[in-house]
């Protein structure tokens, strides 16, 4: 390949599973000599409750544990190797000052409970934060605890609950756009409600007629994510608010998208009573390859009564934790929230200011534009219009060639690109939806495009090269019928 | 900005490309009525320099465990983590990459959950792992959701020797659909009272959830639980705050538990004031189709090599939607891949060494504490690292006293058992030395 391609071959390494490996006796720990008598377990411990052995645990050395991570990791694609447009994830840069900043000692090595007296920074942190992300929003109050964006949309539904049930009844159903993420539906269901789906209309958003017709004393709320999974803002929620309040319901709104409009607008603003943020999406936490993440949600007032314990309250100059709070849903985790990860988002925050906050939502919009200018005609676009944070193509044109979707993500990776989400969101046929972020340069979108524009040649000159991509990765396509047919969930010993 | 590359001339090239005039027009959806017309109200941006000094204040006004001496355990241990373990997880292919929804490019992430899911099987003695779920109660409380799924059943039996959080935990959970609580007393012994939970369950009994060693510390005889669950047709589950002890202590899968979901903090992640965490989640294999969370499984490859994917996902919410078995999605991989490696260093013979410093640590504190002048030991049952001391004078005051010496003396049990609110409960590790134990009972009052 020549052109836009930066992906080439490397030296990879093999590395078998860890159990394949080592031998009886080998150490990689060392731990501080006894300096108290060493009793026998079974002396303090009845022997019936122990164990002698963990069957099958390794036993490496350091050296041996540092390569097999190391060689494992150069298998993964990550932020730090290139561009990783995975549409609705926001794939920002991950800042190290963040990093350093969660692992400083008083932070990293403070047990939760020690007194308050002695977690005042820790408490100052917290409350500030609050503060920072109630302005952002335009809300109120911010219980900090969710642990990440599913967990704070279940708490915001969990505050919906106890508010209707305040009032007499918890009601019966949530109303959900089917260009939603598969978390609403579920977060709802977690709640006992049912799921009542209303369909976009032909501009890509939900029509407020749409709404009314299914809105009555039944619905609890409504879960809207804005902007939507399509990208398009959801120009009509200030009416769909309306309509919806109007019957004593309560509007959710899914805030993985915020970071599409942060300093520009405010969703308390719009009529929103409850939302949760993303701070690994919005707030440039690391996605880690699948967590830790942080869902702290904002909230309007009314919900406030209901918020999980302890909040963090200020009382003169001293940070308090408050667990006086007697209509609350109670909590949904242990201690706190993801401390660690919400140290990362004060950093953050305090690193942008407001000025670099509304730049990178400015940012994020104008290169998914500049991408979909460029892919336009050579992509089908489902829906022809400015986007907000993210674009949503689908496979028509390549179809005609028997190149689908997977074909076109799988092919991107040889370029060296992590491939865009695919075939989401539902409601268009093989979607490819591609967020770039705020934190690539116009050099690393123009060799995106490049290489999506010589896949699409690919796709009509020789279909096969895209079919059986990608070339490069270490391993090619899965398996994943027998994965699924043949569950094999852990290693076991050769027998 | 240096986390924005495009400059305002980068921008102006791609708005010309866009075919707009400026980037108002690109927001042009957004109805002016809710546009923001002013500034945020937070704090101008900071400098890497100025912003590190700043949180670097805020960070130097807490306690940590290098300063002070602590006995603080309840849910969240102060173990020592071997320095490998912050390099690896910083290497950005770990740290900046997504749920491995592309195998081809994730098979780092992919084939570490695997050895993951493998050590969580190894270590809790059950047939199957997911990989990895947010944090312990929240685990629990997805372990109870699923045995209402299972049996169809409605009504949950806890010991209230459970960790306080994750009975809370378990019950916000739990009241949305409705599920009724009935709790089983702790005997003198400070176990979960056998005789009682045979009472109380019963045909309409989805699960008995007990904690394993138990929140005053206490190991409890879990194949009695199981017996006793079996016989009424319920699920145990077992929760697993502290799985340091499961290097000594008989895995929950060996007793009859069916689910078992704990924490994995103890296994060399940071306390960091309370999260992230790590919920590990394992239960039988006839159950996985109701199991929640990510699962990861082997496989092949077009050429027949081995690789490694996320799997059996139509059980979760990008899937199945509102019947999902759970709504979670983002999980807490990197903290799975701090706990891998901890597993993989320590290994067979550090894990059980661990457990056994801890044992003995503890059990000579406990020794000593006894002996102190007002200090009594408030339960006669077996205990792994921690135990509740009942005290003379009131527990805050002795807590005050120690704070003054730099000493973190342990929890006030007060705060969740009204009944205890003369007993502190006290967490000894291997990082605690003979001499912090003995300068602990000194402040505390010495011999007797």
């Amino acid at each position: 390949m020549s052109g836009p391609t930066i992906g080439t071959r490397g030296l990879i390494l093999n590395e078998p599973l860890i159990f394949e490996q080592g031998s009886p006796g080998r150490v990689g720990y060392s731990l501080p000599a006894a300096d108290v008598p060493e009793k026998k377990a079974d002396k303090l411990i009845p022997p019936k409750l122990l164990r002698d052995d963990i069957p099958g645990f390794p036993e490496v050395s350091e050296v041996d544990v540092i390569r097999h991570f190391t060689r494992m990791s150069q298998w993964n694609y990550g932020i730090d190797l290139g561009f990783y447009p995975l549409g609705s994830c926001t794939m920002k840069y991950n800042p190290r000052l963040n990093e350093d900043m969660a692992r400083l000692p008083g932070f990293a090595r403070a047990h939760p409970y020690q007194p308050e007296e002695v977690s005042q920074g820790a408490l100052q942190l917290l409350w500030e934060l609050e503060q920072y992300l109630a302005e952002i929003c335009g809300m109120d109050r911010v219980s900090l605890q969710p642990s990440a964006g599913a967990h704070g949309e279940l708490l915001g539904i969990m505050l919906i609950r106890a508010y209707h049930t305040s009032k007499g009844s918890p009601r019966k159903k949530i109303i959900i756009p089917d260009s939603a993420h598969g978390t609403n539906p579920a977060s709802s269901a977690v709640c006992g409600y049912q799921v009542i789906p209303v369909k976009s209309g032909s501009r890509g958003v939900v029509e407020p007629q749409a709404v009314a017709e299914v809105m009555d004393e039944e619905v609890a709320g409504i879960m809207v994510t804005n902007p939507n999974t399509l990208g398009i803002f959801e120009d009509h929620i200030v009416e769909i608010a309306r309509i919806v309040h109007g019957k004593g319901g309560q509007v959710y709104c899914d805030g993985a998208n915020l970071n599409a409009f942060v300093g520009i607008a405010r969703p308390g603003d719009m009529g929103i009573d409850v939302i949760q943020l993303n701070v690994h999406k919005t707030f440039s936490t690391p996605h880690g390859g699948g967590g830790p993440g942080a869902g702290p949600v904002a909230m309007k007032r009314h919900l406030a009564p209901f918020t999980p314990v302890p909040t963090v309250e200020k009382k003169g100059s001293r940070f308090t934790l408050n667990y006086n709070i007697p209509k609350s849903v109670g909590k949904v985790r242990s201690f706190y929230g993801s401390f660690g990860v919400l140290v990362r988002a004060y950093t953050y925050i305090r690193s942008m200011g407001p000025a670099g906050l509304r730049r990178a939502a400015e940012v994020s919009v104008i290169n998914a534009n500049y991408i979909l200018s460029q892919l336009k005609g050579t992509y089908h676009l489902p829906y022809d219009r400015f986007c907000k944070h993210e674009c949503v193509f689908d496979d028509a044109i390549q179809m005609h060639d028997n190149v689908k979707t997977l074909d076109i993500a799988k092919r991107l990776m040889d370029y060296g690109f992590h491939p865009p989400t695919i075939y989401f969101p539902l409601i268009v046929h093989g979607a490819l939806m591609i967020e770039p972020t705020e934190t690539e340069s116009k050099e690393t979108l123009d060799q995106f495009i490049a290489a999506m524009k010589a896949i699409a040649r690919e796709a009509k000159e020789n279909g096969d090269l895209v079919r059986g991509a990608p070339h490069y990765p270490r391993v090619s396509r899965m398996d994943e019928t027998k994965a699924a047919r043949q569950p094999n969930l852990r290693w076991r010993p050769k027998a | 900005m240096r986390y924005i590359p495009n400059t305002d001339a980068d921008c102006r090239q791609m708005l010309d490309a866009i075919g707009v005039r400026s980037v108002e027009d690109l927001f042009a959806d957004i109805p002016a009525a809710v546009r923001l017309k002013r500034p945020l109200r937070i704090p101008p941006a900071l400098s890497e320099a100025d912003l590190a000094k700043v949180i670097g204040g805020l960070a130097a006004k807490n306690a940590d465990v290098g300063r002070y001496s602590a006995f603080l355990g309840a849910g969240c241990y102060n173990h020592f983590s071997p320095a490998i373990i912050g390099h690896l997880i910083s290497r950005g292919e770990f740290l900046t990459a997504y749920t491995p929804y592309q195998p081809e490019i994730s098979q780092g992430t992919l084939q570490t959950m695997y050895e993951y899911q493998t050590l969580i099987c190894q270590l809790t003695g059950m047939e199957v792992s997911n990989a990895s779920m947010y944090e312990g109660a929240s685990a629990t409380a997805e372990a109870v959701l699923m045995a209402h799924r299972l049996t169809g059943r409605n009504e949950v039996v806890v010991a209230r020797s459970v960790h306080p959080e994750y009975r809370q935990v378990t019950h916000t959970y739990a009241q949305q659909i409705n599920l009724s609580f009935k709790e089983v007393p702790f005997t003198s012994a400070g176990a979960a009272d056998p005789r009682k939970a045979k009472e109380l369950l019963s045909d309409k009994t989805a699960c008995l959830v007990v904690q394993n060693p138990n929140f005053f510390g206490v190991v409890e005889d879990l194949t009695e639980m199981a017996a006793t669950a079996r016989a009424v047709g319920a699920l145990l589950v077992v929760a697993v705050p502290e799985p340091v002890s499961l290097g000594i202590l008989k895995p929950p899968g060996e007793c009859g538990a069916d689910i078992v979901a704990g924490e994995g903090q103890a296994l060399g992640v940071p306390m960091s004031y309370g999260g992230p965490y790590l919920g590990f989640f394992a239960t039988r294999e006839k159950y996985i189709r109701q199991m929640p969370g990510r699962l990861v499984g082997a496989t092949e490859d077009r050429e027949g090599r081995t690789g490694y994917v996320l799997t059996l996902a139509t059980r979760e919410q990008h899937i199945r939607r509102e019947k999902a078995t759970s709504n979670i999605c983002t999980s807490e991989a990197l903290i799975a891949t701090i706990a891998t490696i901890y597993m993989e260093t320590l290994g067979k013979n550090g894990l059980r060494e661990v457990a056994l410093q801890n044992l003995r640590k503890a059990s000579y504190a406990k020794e000593k504490l006894a002996r102190v002048k007002g200090g009594n030991l408030r339960f006669s049952g077996p205990t792994f690292n921690e135990f509740v001391l009942q005290v003379k004078k009131k527990p805050a005051d002795v807590l005050k006293g120690l704070l003054k010496k730099q000493i973190i003396g342990g929890l006030e049990l007060g705060r969740f058992y009204p009944e205890l609110k003369d007993c502190l409960l006290v967490c000894v590790t291997e990082q605690n030395s003979r001499e912090e134990i003995d300068a602990l009972a000194k402040a505390m009052g010495g011999g007797r």
